[in-house]
Order: C-alpha cells, then sequence, then structure tokens
C-alpha cells in the first residue's frame, strides 16, 4: 500500500509535499529539478485537445508552474473534475496523478468521498462555469460550507463550448452571442456565492496573466480548506468579441487588481520588494505566507465584509477586480471535523475494520 | 382509588358491556391470535406496542410485530399488528382478533374490523353508534387512569397507552415480569421511567381484574420456542453487517424508510469501530445534501479505497441512477441500501412493496446492469451487510442490496448473526512494487478471463500507477477512445463480468419436494407467507417446492428449478410483477408455465392471499 504522502486533515503543520526536504540554502540554486527532484516534464499531461488559443490551457501549463515550482508530488495529488471543455482540462496536466473525470455538476461529491477516504492526498479540482454556476451550484456551495482541503478552480468562459455556444449563468446581462442572441438575466457572481457559503479562500483572476494566476494557485494549494478560484478564461470559439467581459481584449484592457500578490513557502525567508507599510503578511495553515501589497482601492482580504462589497460594487458596475478576495484559514476542514487520524480511511485493513467476534457476540446477547 | 375511578367512568354509547350476549367460551385459544393496536401517530404507542411484543416474545411464544403507519408526524391513525403464533408463523394476518381501539377517529372502522368472536378493547370515552352481538367489549377508563398516576399532562398522553397494556395482560395473562423486562430494554435500563410506565401497567391489570369479566377465549401460555432467538429490525442488522464488513465511508440523506439504517451505523460505528491504538474513527459518516451527492460521495471513496455505503429508498434511487451508471462503466465498487417503499413518484412512503427491482438492476442510461442482493430477513441483512463489500470489491461495480419496509422497519424473531467467517475480499488491488515489477498496467484489461480489471488506488507512489477515470469511452489503458473496437471490447468486457457475477452472489435457497408440481418463487419479506401458505397448501394436499431467490443476476439453480416443475408461482409485491418478467427473460422456454402471482396492496404479504391466489389461478387454468 501506499504511503501517506502529505500531512492532511489533522491539523498537524508538517513537511508537506508543497516545500519537501530539500535544504534552504540550496533553494535558490539554478536546476533543471524542483526541490523534490522532478523536472518540469514529470508534470506534463496528454496534449490537449481543446481549441488552439483556449484560456483553459493556459490554466494547466499554470497549474504545472505552480505545481513544480512547489515540489508538489504529482502521485500525492489527485485532479477531478466534471464535464465540460473545462473538465477535459486535467487530462492535460499532471500525467503522474490520478484523475477522476466525473460527471456534469457532481464534482465536489466526488472529491469529498475520494479526498475524505484519502485525506493524506491534495486535490485540484477543475470546472466550468456552466459545471459550477448552473447544473452543480449545489454541490458547489456544500462542498464550500464542507470546507473539503481542495483547490478548486472555475475556468469561467461565460459561454457553453461543448454544446457549441449557449449562455452560461456567468454570461453577462445583455450580452450577445451568435446563436444564442441577447442575455436577458444576470449573472451569478462565484466569488460572492463562495464567501457567502464561509469559503476561506476566494480570488478572481484571469488567465492571460500568469504571474498573479501562478502564486494563487500555489496560496491555494497551501491552504487548510477549500480553496475557489475564478479565473476568467475566453473561450476563443464562442466568446472572444471584444465587448464581452470574459474576451482577451477586454480583459487585458479591464483588469482591475486590487492587490499584488506574492505567496512564500514555510522554509523560504520573506523577500519582497514592497515598500514597508504597503505590505500585508497572511500566514497560512501549513506555515507558508501570503504576502500582498495592497493597490489604490486598500482592499484588506480578511475583511469579509469588505471582500462582499468589493465584489458586489464590481458587479454592478461590469467591473473585472482580479487578485485575493478573501482569506482565512481559522475554519476546519472536513478531515478535522470528522476527526481522523493520520491513516487514511482507504489504508485500513481487516484486523482494524472488523470488529471482533466477541464485539458481536456481546451485542447479540445485548438485544432482547 | 381504582374502584373510585370505574365510578367515575364516562357514560357512552354503549350502555353496559355486553357480556350478556357473549357466552362464556367453550374452548380456550391458545397462542393463536393476532393483536391490534390502534392509535393516533406520534401518541407514543410505540413504546406500549413494543412491550407487549417483547413480553409475548420473552414468554416462548413466536411472535411478529407489524407497524401500519402514516407518512405524518403526529395526530394520524396508526395500527400495530402483533401476531401470537404456538406454530411459529410470523406473517401478517388479516385478520384481527383482539382489537385495541384508541383513536376515536378510526374506532368505527376498527370495530367493524373484528373478527366474529373476538375482542373490542377500548378507551371509554369512545363513542359507538351501534354494537355487535358477536364479539366482546371492555371499556377501559384510560383517560382517568392516566390522569391518576401522571401529573405532567404531557407525560399523560403516553402513559395512557401503558394502560390498555395493563388491561391486556390481566385479559391474556401476560406475565407482569416480562413486560417490566421489555420496558428494561427499551429505556435501556433506566429504573425511573420503567417504574412510572410499570405502576400504569399494574394499576391497570389490578383493575381488570377487578371490573371485567372475561368473555372472550384468548390467552397466553408460556412455550419454549424462542430459544437463543433475538428480536430485531432488517435496518439494524444491515448497519451491523455492514460495520462487520468493514464499512469505512457512509454518505446518506435522510429517507423513509432507509433512515434508520444510517441510525444504525451511526449508533453502533463509534462503539465498534475507533481504532484503539490512535483512538481516531476509522470510518467517517457524512449527511450528504441529496441523494445524488450521497452517490458521489461513495463513489468517490470507493474508488479512492474505502468500504463505501449510501442507504436510501425509491425516490433516492431515482436520483442515484446518474451516479450508479458512472459506477458500472468506471468500474467502482460501492454499496446501495435501497429500503424499498410504494412507488412510483412519492406514493406511499410508509407502506411496503417489491417495486424497485426492475429499476435497481438496471439502473442508468446505456447498457447498465447491476448486482442486486435480496435479503429475506434481518439476518440476512446481516449477511449481506458485509458480504456485499466483498462483492462491490471483488467485481469492482457498485452492488445493491434490496431490502424493504417491511424487512427493514419491523421486528423480526431471528437466529442470532453470524461473525463473518471469510476473510474480507479486497479485489484486484496493485501495489506500487507490484505494478513497478509489471512495468506499469492497463485498467481495463482482462488479464484473468473474468472480465475483472486490477485497479490502482489514489496516493500508490509510483509514477506508472496513476490512471484517469472518467466515464467517456475508454481504453484497456484507461485512455479516452471513442474507436469502435474499444468501446465493443469494453462492452463485452464487462458482460463477461456479469458473468462472473452470476457465479459469486449468493445463490437461491430451494426446498425440492418430491413429487410437487406446483413451484413457488419468491423473495425478499415474502418468505414467512409464503412458507405459511405451503403448509396450508400441504394439509389440503397440494405439494409444493420453493426457491426463494436471494440475489440478480440469476443462476442456472433458477432454470433448474422451473425445468422440474409444472407451474411455477412467482410471489411479489408490485403492480408490473417485474420478476416474473425477469425469470421469463431467463428462460424464454420456460415462460409459458411462469405465472405472475403479485400483489401490491402496501401491507405485508399474508398466507391467505398466498393460498387464495395459487388456488384461484389452479382452478382457472
Amino acid at each position: 500500500m501506499a504511503t501517506p504522502t502529505t500531512n492532511g486533515g489533522d491539523g498537524v503543520k508538517a513537511n508537506s509535499t508543497i516545500a519537501g526536504n530539500r535544504p534552504l540554502k540550496d533553494l535558490n540554486k539554478p536546476t533543471n529539478v524542483n526541490l523534490i527532484g522532478l523536472s518540469k516534464t514529470d508534470y506534463k499531461g496528454l496534449d490537449s485537445t481543446l481549441c488552439n488559443g483556449c484560456g483553459h490551457d493556459s490554466i494547466s501549463a499554470q497549474i504545472i508552474t505552480a505545481c513544480y515550482e512547489l515540489g508538489v508530488k504529482p502521485e500525492g495529488l489527485i485532479k477531478f473534475s466534471g464535464i465540460g471543455c473545462s473538465s477535459k482540462s486535467p487530462a492535460y496536466f499532471m500525467s503522474r496523478s490520478f484523475g477522476f473525470n466525473s460527471l456534469h455538476g457532481r464534482m465536489p461529491s466526488v472529491a469529498q468521498g475520494a479526498l475524505l477516504a484519502n485525506h493524506t492526498l491534495q486535490g485540484i479540482g477543475v470546472s466550468g462555469d456552466g459545471d459550477t454556476g448552473s447544473i452543480g451550484i449545489g454541490q458547489f456551495i456544500h462542498l464550500v460550507r464542507r470546507n473539503l482541503r481542495m483547490v478548486y478552480i472555475i475556468e469561467n468562459n461565460g459561454v457553453y463550448g461543448l454544446t457549441k455556444g449557449q449562455f452560461s449563468a456567468t454570461s453577462d446581462i445583455g450580452q450577445e452571442l451568435k446563436h444564442a442572441g441577447k442575455n436577458d438575466l444576470p449573472p451569478i457572481d462565484l466569488c460572492r456565492e463562495a464567501i457567502v457559503a464561509e469559503c476561506g479562500f476566494v480570488a478572481r483572476s484571469f488567465t492571460g496573466d500568469p504571474k498573479q494566476v501562478v502564486p494563487l494557485i500555489k496560496a491555494a494549494l497551501a491552504h487548510r480548506g477549500t480553496a475557489v478560484l475564478d479565473i476568467i478564461s475566453p473561450c476563443v470559439t464562442f466568446n472572444n468579441r471584444d465587448e464581452s467581459t470574459k474576451s482577451y481584449a477586454w480583459g487585458k484592457a479591464h483588469d482591475e487588481r486590487v492587490n499584488d500578490f506574492g505567496f512564500v513557502m514555510s522554509q523560504e525567508e520573506i523577500q519582497v520588494e514592497y515598500a514597508p507599510g504597503e505590505v500585508k503578511e497572511v500566514e497560512l495553515h501549513d506555515g507558508s505566507r501570503i504576502v500582498l501589497k495592497k493597490l489604490d482601492e486598500g482592499h484588506d482580504p480578511t475583511d469579509k465584509q469588505a471582500a462582499l462589497r468589493l465584489l458586489t460594487e464590481a458587479h454592478d458596475k461590469q467591473q473585472f477586480i482580479t487578485g485575493l478576495l478573501y482569506v482565512n484559514g481559522d475554519r476546519p476542514n472536513l478531515a478535522e471535523v470528522e476527526g481522523l487520524g493520520e491513516t487514511p480511511l482507504a489504508h485500513y485493513q481487516q484486523d482494524k475494520l472488523r470488529p471482533s467476534r466477541e464485539s458481536l457476540q456481546k451485542i447479540v446477547s445485548g438485544m432482547f | 382509588m381504582l374502584k373510585d375511578l370505574t365510578a367515575h367512568t364516562a357514560p357512552n354509547d354503549i350502555p353496559t358491556q355486553p357480556q350478556a350476549q357473549m357466552p362464556a367460551p367453550r374452548t380456550l385459544v391458545i397462542n393463536d391470535f393476532s393483536i391490534t393496536a390502534a392509535t393516533k401517530n406520534g401518541s407514543g404507542s410505540q413504546t406500549a406496542n413494543g412491550a407487549l411484543l417483547r413480553a409475548l416474545f420473552k414468554m416462548g411464544i413466536p411472535v411478529s410485530g407489524k407497524n401500519l403507519f402514516p407518512s405524518n408526524i403526529q395526530g394520524r391513525p396508526t395500527w400495530y399488528t402483533i401476531r401470537v403464533s404456538k406454530d411459529g408463523f410470523i406473517a401478517r394476518r388479516d385478520t384481527t382478533e383482539i382489537m385495541i381501539a384508541l383513536n376515536p377517529d378510526s374506532a368505527l372502522e376498527d370495530h367493524q374490523n373484528v373478527a366474529p368472536g373476538g375482542v373490542f378493547l377500548y378507551a371509554d370515552d369512545i363513542k359507538l353508534p351501534v354494537q355487535r352481538t358477536d364479539i366482546s367489549y371492555y371499556a377501559i377508563p384510560v383517560k382517568e387512569m392516566a390522569k391518576a398516576h401522571e401529573a405532567d399532562p404531557k407525560l399523560r398522553t403516553y402513559i395512557a397507552n401503558m394502560v390498555y397494556v395493563g388491561a391486556l395482560s390481566h385479559l391474556i395473562g401476560l406475565d407482569d415480569k416480562e413486560i417490566e423486562a421489555a420496558l428494561m430494554f427499551h429505556f435501556k435500563g433506566k429504573q425511573k421511567p420503567v417504574d412510572s410506565n410499570m405502576k400504569v401497567v399494574r394499576a391497570a391489570s389490578a383493575w381488570a381484574k377487578e371490573n371485567l369479566i372475561k368473555t372472550d377465549p384468548f390467552r397466553v401460555e408460556r412455550m419454549d420456542k424462542n430459544e437463543g432467538l433475538i428480536m430485531i429490525d432488517g435496518n439494524t442488522a444491515g448497519a451491523l453487517g455492514a460495520i462487520y464488513g468493514g464499512v469505512s465511508f457512509v454518505a446518506w440523506y435522510p429517507i423513509t424508510p432507509a433512515t434508520s439504517v444510517a441510525d444504525g451505523l451511526n449508533d453502533y460505528l463509534p462503539r465498534l469501530r475507533v481504532d484503539p491504538e490512535t483512538k481516531k474513527p476509522t470510518y467517517a459518516v457524512v449527511q450528504a445534501e441529496d441523494e445524488l451527492a450521497a452517490l458521489g460521495m461513495v463513489m468517490g471513496a470507493g474508488w479512492a479505497g474505502a468500504r463505501s455505503m449510501t442507504s436510501t429508498s425509491g425516490p433516492g434511487i431515482s436520483l442515484m441512477a446518474e451516479f450508479s451508471g458512472l459506477g458500472y462503466f468506471a468500474e467502482i465498487p460501492a454499496v446501495i441500501w435501497d429500503v424499498q417503499r410504494m412507488g412510483p413518484a412519492t406514493g406511499l412512503p410508509t407502506r411496503v412493496s417489491q417495486g424497485d427491482v426492475l429499476k435497481a438492476y438496471w439502473l442508468g442510461h446505456g447498457d447498465t446492469k447491476h448486482v442486486v442482493l435480496l435479503p429475506g430477513d434481518p439476518k440476512e441483512c446481516f449477511e449481506f451487510g458485509w458480504r456485499a463489500f466483498d462483492l462491490a470489491e471483488r467485481l469492482q461495480t457498485p452492488v445493491f442490496v434490496l431490502s424493504d419496509l417491511d424487512i427493514g422497519m419491523n421486528q423480526w424473531m431471528s437466529k442470532p448473526f453470524d461473525y463473518p467467517e471469510e476473510p474480507m475480499d479486497r479485489g484486484k488491488v496493485l501495489t506500487g512494487e507490484q505494478v513497478v515489477a509489471a512495468k506499469g498496467f492497463a485498467r481495463y484489461k482482462d488479464v484473468d478471463g473474468d472480465g475483472i480489471g486490477y485497479r490502482t488506488l489514489p496516493g500508490t507512489e509510483t509514477p506508472l500507477a496513476a490512471y484517469f477515470t472518467r466515464g467517456s469511452g475508454h481504453n484497456e489503458r484507461a485512455a479516452l477512445s471513442e474507436r469502435s473496437e474499444d468501446w465493443e471490447n469494453n462492452m463485452d468486457r464487462l458482460t463477461r463480468k456479469f458473468e462472473t457475477a452470476r457465479k459469486l452472489v449468493p445463490a437461491p435457497v430451494q426446498d425440492i419436494v418430491e413429487g410437487a408440481e406446483i413451484g413457488i418463487i419468491g423473495f425478499g419479506s415474502t418468505h414467512p407467507a409464503i412458507e405459511e401458505a405451503r403448509a396450508q397448501l400441504e394439509a389440503q394436499g397440494i405439494k409444493t417446492s420453493y426457491l426463494r431467490l436471494r440475489a440478480l443476476p440469476f443462476n442456472d439453480d433458477l432454470s433448474l428449478f422451473l425445468a422440474a416443475h409444472k407451474r411455477i408461482y412467482m410471489i411479489e409485491l408490485n403492480t408490473d410483477a417485474q420478476v416474473t418478467q425477469l425469470v421469463r427473460l431467463h428462460s424464454p422456454v420456460d415462460s409459458p408455465k411462469v405465472r405472475a402471482a403479485n400483489h401490491n396492496d402496501g401491507l405485508p404479504l399474508t398466507a391467505h392471499w398466498v393460498v387464495e391466489e395459487i388456488a384461484y389461478q389452479e382452478i382457472k387454468h
């Protein structure tokens, strides 16, 4: 049987897959391998079958970069997805990891079962706006509410691509699409939904901005519970007209950052270029830290009301804000709530799973 | 004081006890009758009825208790029928010899339903417009006695039920001590509630002795027929079976009549399944947001290597269709308990049916077929509780256990559960070392010719161990494939795997009678009614053989049984004769002699119905 690769939900800070055991002095050495001795090709997936220029492929590349740079052990991570273009993408990164491409909108339930059966593994789920915002919104909210430790990425393009261009629940009001016509309904803001459901890590970013996406994924991997990343990912085929808020041109022109962002592993020293006073530091559950440079709005990502206010204002003005919107690692994750020990449930064998013959006799004799 | 109470007995439409019309019985009827308590739902009569049932059981007399209750929390009519049977027959009977009427709303109907020569024991504030001359009446001052014994008005309704227990115990000769023992069990050894209830029982018994003149023939006497037996419901038994089967992950959503499976798990898991070294649970139980999520979680956990289960009933099964199909096609072990209730739609949530058989067997779109286990009593619920995991992991597929409301929620006499003698079968799981030695593996390749591939578990520490699980078409190496030959190969292998399942599932239990032309086939909770019907038919000189199915898919035993009999009666509780259809499909050549004998009135089957149905069809054809 496999042995646990990371420390899971027992509330213990330990050497996780994220840092590995490489001496600190080696961290800055230029090398072709990462902390755990793997090269970037060890994180590769299959060739993508998505459209050329699809934003989702950039996100796959950014997941690879984040996991490679952190030294995440591929065998210690499970990839999950639902159904849709986005949900195909786990095949296109980290082939050495187990993957479960589940049902439309049902990835959260599969992930909860798998990561409770083995809570020592990490999870990255990749979903889309249809998968999360429509058919799967119930499971999404309940996943967040239970605070399963996993990274939940929404590759949000505001359109159903695989079925050729219908509106999704995150499409803009008034938006026009070639086949679907005009959208008369307001979009659901999945970041707001996540915060309201007590999510402890909520960020929004743009697939064309790897400098922001990569550290967000790293920080999300270090978060104690469910980390939701809503990444705007233009659909080059069905939703890339310049006036769409989910297009490349719009994203490039309107991306308003609420903070600049750095992720620092637990063994690293903080070396940031930000001037003192501009910097806010947030320590994550595993000892790693997020270093934020506040921008004009002065958003404090530990302030839930501020995050909701910011998102609501942006939503009403159809503004596109990116960055770490809310972070709070206080709430125990699902494995902690279940009181699980170090051994994954999946590793117990008959000696621990089948109570003794005497215990059955005792129960039966206690019956009437 | 008790004397005073009788003086205050409220007047009612029955002027006096009409004992004059009922001559004293010439022959006593000992240990062979049925008692029905008609009460209001939520009035606490469960405690009283349970005490009666268990007291009779402790007197060594074979009994069964069936709760016929509404889908309601409080106030609607509910009936509890206890069968006392010296011959050991525990199926429900239609006939009630002793009616205990506490509910004015149903009293009229209850009054009519008493068998001629029977007893109407009623709360004296119930008004009846007519009276019968062929039954005995006993009016009991239920409210006054309750008031006299319980100061708290909130508890009076509950304690009132003990008045009829006490009165009845005097009339039929129940042993007080056994009632006390039953209450002690019910209140988990807490002396105080036992004492307060027993005070009422004894007072009511004493009152009955003083004030009632027995005019009916029904009595109980001690027997020794229940030596070594227990009283248990199938849901608790199934939960215990699952625990001894090593269940380590449970996700469920509340639904009648399956909720008590989860209750049983939540009750016993903390006692039985805490790792003695680490003091940590070796299980997790999650109440899901709905049945879709429940089975999704179970699939995730089963895939990751935990012994994983859910419990539900018909409406939940409908919601689980999506994940059942995925589980079949992606080949994920899981155990799904369906405690069947009456459908379609919301149907009759508190009434029994065997109407989910076809649905479960083929649950999922496309070509999907599942292994289905059919327990016939609580003891088999325990056995299939653990065995289902061995089958699910061996076959890498969802396994359904189809119990029903009668087995699941009613109290049955049962032999004690047998400890599983077979070691757990964890199926074909490769370790990292094995994968490395073999230089990789193909997840869906039929290496052994039994249709079952080898799997690895997430977290297995070699780069070669991982594979990608999906519900879309795949080849032997689990890679996405839309090639026709890959699709056909995979479906052919799944069919081959189902043939393997046919050999592994529990075989039918058969009783072949020499010279019998009639064969009876049944499954599940109809067993007691069928056994009793066979005895009655035999008494009339009609020999029958019997095959009790215990699983789908069918095996060769069924074919042989069909071939060996001239007329086959399929006993089942549904409208569409579902298993009859399956049997005809299984053996088209025998189809003309396979006769549907299906019934679907929401109540546990009676032997009377079985005998009448077979007799009718024997004459008709």
